[in-house]
C-alpha cells in the first residue's frame, strides 16, 4: 500500500487573516512599507539573510541562522501557522519579522531582523508584528525573547513586558516574556506607528519585488582595520576594506 | 614660549571596538608617529577619563608606553572629564612651548561600550557635583535638558533649531570614514512626520533622541613639536596658535546667568587672545556638540554670533559645510561619535585635517584657521584651541 510521506510531514496551517500592508516615514525621511509575504516570495528573501550568519557581532549570527531556517522551514510546510512579514523602501530589503500563531490566544513572537541599522527600522517592525498579533490575530497575548542585548532593550525595556518564566520560548527553551493586551494599548501611542492605506506607488514597488539591501551589516575583515592602514600605502585600511566589500578590489 | 606644531596625526573608527583600551590609545599612537616620521617622541600624554571605573584599569600611560615601545619615555594620564582630549593637548603644548621636550606624543583614547548605554550614562554623571546634583538622579542629558529649556524660552531657540544642528552634523558625519554614525536623517523624518516621535523620542525634554551624542569607543592621536623638529620632518606647518581654558561652578544652579556659559567665552577669549586672532578670522571649527544645543550656544559663547543668534546663523546656512563658518565637519560629537577622553584630541585631529586640506569630501575651501572648543563637566571645565596652517 502506497503511503503519501508528506501528507504526514507536513502541518495543516490555520486560517490566519492577512496582515494589512502600512507604511511610514523613518528617520531618514524615506517612506518604508511593511507587507506580509507569502510562501511564494521567500526564496526572494532567504539570499539576503544568508550572508548575515557570517555578521558576529550583535548575534546576527544566531539570529540570520534560526530566521533562514524558520523561513525554509515556512516555505517547505515544516513549520505551523507562521507568517513574515518584511520591512521595504523603495523595494529594498530593510528588516524580516516572522512568528507563530499558538493558540487562538498565544502568540510566538520568532525574529525581527533588522537589514539597515540605526534608523528604528527593526524596532518599527517588531511593533507591526506585535499589532498582527494583537489587532489582526486577536492574541491575548505574545511570548517574546531576546537573542541580544539591543533586543532585551527593545523589547523587554521599552514594552515593559512581563516575565513568562515558567514558559519555555520555542527559541531555545529559554524563559519567555510577555506582550500583554495591556501593556500592548500602553505602548501603541508611542511605539506602534505606521499608516493605512498604503499609497498604490509604494505598495506596487514593494510587491514588483524584493530587492537587495543598500546597507546590510558585513563582517569585518579585519577587527584593527584602522590600525592596519599602517601597512596600507593606499590609504586606510578600512577603505580597502569597504573596496572589498563593494567589489571594486579582489581579495 | 616656543612656537609649538602639529607634526603627526592618527585616529581610530568611532563606533564600538572589539580591543582593549591601551591598543585603542596606541593605533592612533601608532598611524601618527607614521604620518610624522618619528620612531619616538619625549614624552606622552594619555587623555581618558574612566579607564578605572569602566575598563577596570588604571595607569593607563604606562600601558601605552609599553604598548607602543616608547619606554623609557615619560608618560601620564591625563583626566578632566570630556575636556581630558584639549587638556592632554594643552600639556603637551606647554610641555614644548616650555623647552622641557621636543617632541610629545598625545592620545586620547575611550572604551565605553564595555559597559551598556544606561552605566555609560551613569559613568559620565559622576562628574556632576556629588552631593548637590548627582544623589539627585542629574545625569547630563537631563542637565542639558533643563539648560536647553531655559535658552528655548529666552532665545527663541525651538526644536526644529536643534533637529537641523542633528540633521547637519549626522549628514556631515557620512563624509567622515570614522564617523561613529553613517545613516542620513532629515528634519521630516525626526520632527515633522506622523512617525516623528517614535523616530526620534524624548530623552528628556525638550532634548529628543537625535539631539544626544552616541556612545562611543575610540582613540585619536596628535604629534607636537618644536618649529625646528617640525621644520626637519617636512611635514604641513599647522601650529597651535592659541590655548584657553577656564572654569565655572561646579553645580549649574550655582550660576548667576544658567544660559551663560562662561567657561566658554574665557577660553575662548584667552586662546584668540594668545593667538593675535579674532573669532571673525576663524575658518572652520569643532564645537563641543554632546547635545546639539551645545553647538548653538558654543558659537555664541566663542564669539562666532551674537548671544541669542546662532541658531538664528544656523538658519543662514552660515555653519554648513558649504556656509561662511563650517562648524564640526567631521559630524561632531553627535556624528563623528563621543568617548570622551579621545574628544579633544579627535576634535583637533579634523582641525588639522582640514588646514592640512587632506580632509576629502569635506574639504571646507582654503581653510587656514581653525578652532576647537572641548567642553568639560556642564560648562564647569573648557580648553579652546585655536590652529593655524603657516606655509
Amino acid at each position: 500500500m502506497a503511503v503519501d510521506l508528506e501528507k504526514i510531514l507536513r502541518p495543516v496551517d490555520r486560517p490566519m487573516p492577512p496582515f494589512p500592508p502600512k507604511h511610514m516615514t523613518i528617520a531618514s525621511g524615506e517612506e518604508m512599507v511593511i507587507r506580509q509575504v507569502g510562501r511564494d516570495e521567500i526564496p526572494d528573501v532567504l539570499p539576503f539573510i544568508a550572508p548575515l550568519m557570517y555578521v558576529e557581532r550583535d548575534f546576527y549570527d544566531v539570529v540570520a541562522a534560526r530566521v533562514y531556517s524558520e523561513l525554509m522551514a515556512y516555505y517547505k510546510h515544516r513549520v505551523q501557522d507562521e507568517y513574515v512579514l518584511v520591512a521595504q523602501i523603495d523595494g529594498e530589503l530593510c528588516a524580516v519579522v516572522n512568528g507563530r500563531m499558538v493558540t487562538e490566544d498565544v502568540g510566538m513572537s520568532l525574529h525581527t531582523l533588522a537589514l539597515r541599522r540605526g534608523l528604528r527600522i527593526g524596532a518599527h517592525a517588531f511593533a507591526a508584528k506585535m499589532e498582527y498579533h494583537m489587532d489582526i490575530l486577536g492574541h491575548k497575548e505574545v511570548l517574546v525573547v531576546a537573542e541580544s542585548p539591543i533586543g532585551f532593550r527593545r523589547w523587554m525595556i521599552e514594552y515593559d513586558l512581563e516575565k513568562r518564566f515558567d514558559i519555555p520560548h520555542e527559541l531555545g527553551g529559554v524563559p519567555s516574556w510577555a506582550l500583554t493586551r495591556e501593556l500592548f494599548e500602553r505602548a501603541r501611542d508611542t511605539l506602534v506607528v505606521g499608516r493605512r492605506p498604503v499609497p498604490d506607488d509604494l505598495i506596487e514597488k514593494a510587491r514588483a519585488g524584493i530587492l537587495p539591501p543598500s546597507d546590510p551589516p558585513t563582517p569585518p575583515e579585519d577587527l584593527l582595520a584602522a590600525t592596519r592602514s599602517l601597512y596600507d600605502p593606499t590609504g586606510t585600511a578600512l577603505v580597502l576594506q569597504r573596496w572589498r566589500q563593494e567589489g571594486k578590489v579582489g581579495g | 614660549m616656543r612656537d609649538v606644531y602639529v607634526v603627526g596625526i592618527g585616529i581610530t573608527s568611532f563606533t564600538r571596538l572589539e580591543y582593549p583600551l591601551s591598543e585603542i590609545a596606541a593605533y592612533p599612537a601608532m598611524m601618527a608617529l607614521r604620518d610624522a616620521g618619528l620612531a619616538a617622541v619625549d614624552h606622552l600624554y594619555v587623555a581618558n577619563m574612566g579607564s578605572g571605573r569602566v575598563n577596570h584599569q588604571t595607569g593607563l600611560a604606562s600601558a601605552v608606553a609599553d604598548t607602543l615601545s616608547l619606554t623609557p619615555a615619560g608618560a601620564e594620564v591625563i583626566e578632566n572629564g570630556p575636556a581630558s582630549g584639549a587638556s592632554a593637548i594643552k600639556a603637551g603644548f606647554l610641555a614644548v612651548a616650555s623647552g622641557a621636550y621636543d617632541t610629545v606624543l598625545v592620545t586620547g583614547a575611550e572604551r565605553m561600550r564595555e559597559v551598556n548605554n544606561l552605566e555609560a550614562t551613569d559613568f559620565v554623571a559622576t562628574l556632576t557635583h556629588p552631593i548637590a546634583e548627582n544623589i539627585y538622579g542629574v545625569t547630563l542629558p537631563s542637565l542639558a535638558a533643563m539648560f536647553t529649556r531655559l535658552y528655548m524660552e529666552r532665545y527663541g531657540v525651538t526644536e526644529r533649531h536643534l533637529a537641523m544642528v542633528a540633521v547637519k552634523n549626522q549628514n556631515n558625519a557620512l563624509l567622515n570614514e570614522f564617523a561613529h554614525l553613517h545613516q542620513r536623517i532629515t528634519v521630516e523624518g525626526i520632527l515633522d512626520s506622523p512617525e516623528a516621535m517614535t523616530n526620534n523620542p524624548y530623552v528628556s525634554t525638550p532634548l529628543r533622541f537625535f539631539d544626544c551624542c552616541p556612545v562611543s569607543d575610540g582613540g585619536a592621536c596628535l604629534i607636537l613639536a618644536s618649529r625646528e623638529m617640525a621644520e626637519g620632518l617636512g611635514r604641513p606647518l599647522v601650529r597651535i596658535a592659541g590655548v584657553g581654558q577656564a572654569t565655572d561652578t561646579h553645580c549649574v544652579h550655582e550660576r548667576e546667568e544658567p544660559t551663560d556659559l562662561l567657561a566658554v567665552r574665557r577660553a575662548a577669549s584667552q586662546a584668540f587672545e594668545m593667538a593675535g586672532l579674532a573669532p571673525s578670522d576663524v575658518d572652520v571649527a569643532e564645537l563641543h556638540d554632546a547635545f546639539t544645543i551645545l553647538e548653538i550656544v558654543e558659537s555664541e559663547e566663542v564669539g562666532f554670533f551674537p548671544k541669542g543668534e546662532g541658531h538664528l546663523a544656523l538658519e543662514r546656512g552660515e555653519t554648513s559645510l558649504e556656509g561662511r563658518l563650517p562648524i564640526n565637519p567631521s559630524g561632531g560629537l553627535k556624528g563623528r561619535g563621543h568617548p570622551v577622553g579621545a574628544t579633544g584630541v579627535a576634535q583637533a585631529h579634523e582641525i588639522v585635517l582640514q588646514l592640512r586640506g587632506e580632509a576629502g569630501e569635506r574639504q571646507v575651501a582654503d581653510a587656514r584657521v581653525g578652532f576647537t572648543c572641548n567642553f568639560g563637566g556642564f560648562g564647569n571645565n573648557v580648553v579652546c584651541l585655536a590652529f593655524v596652517r603657516e606655509n
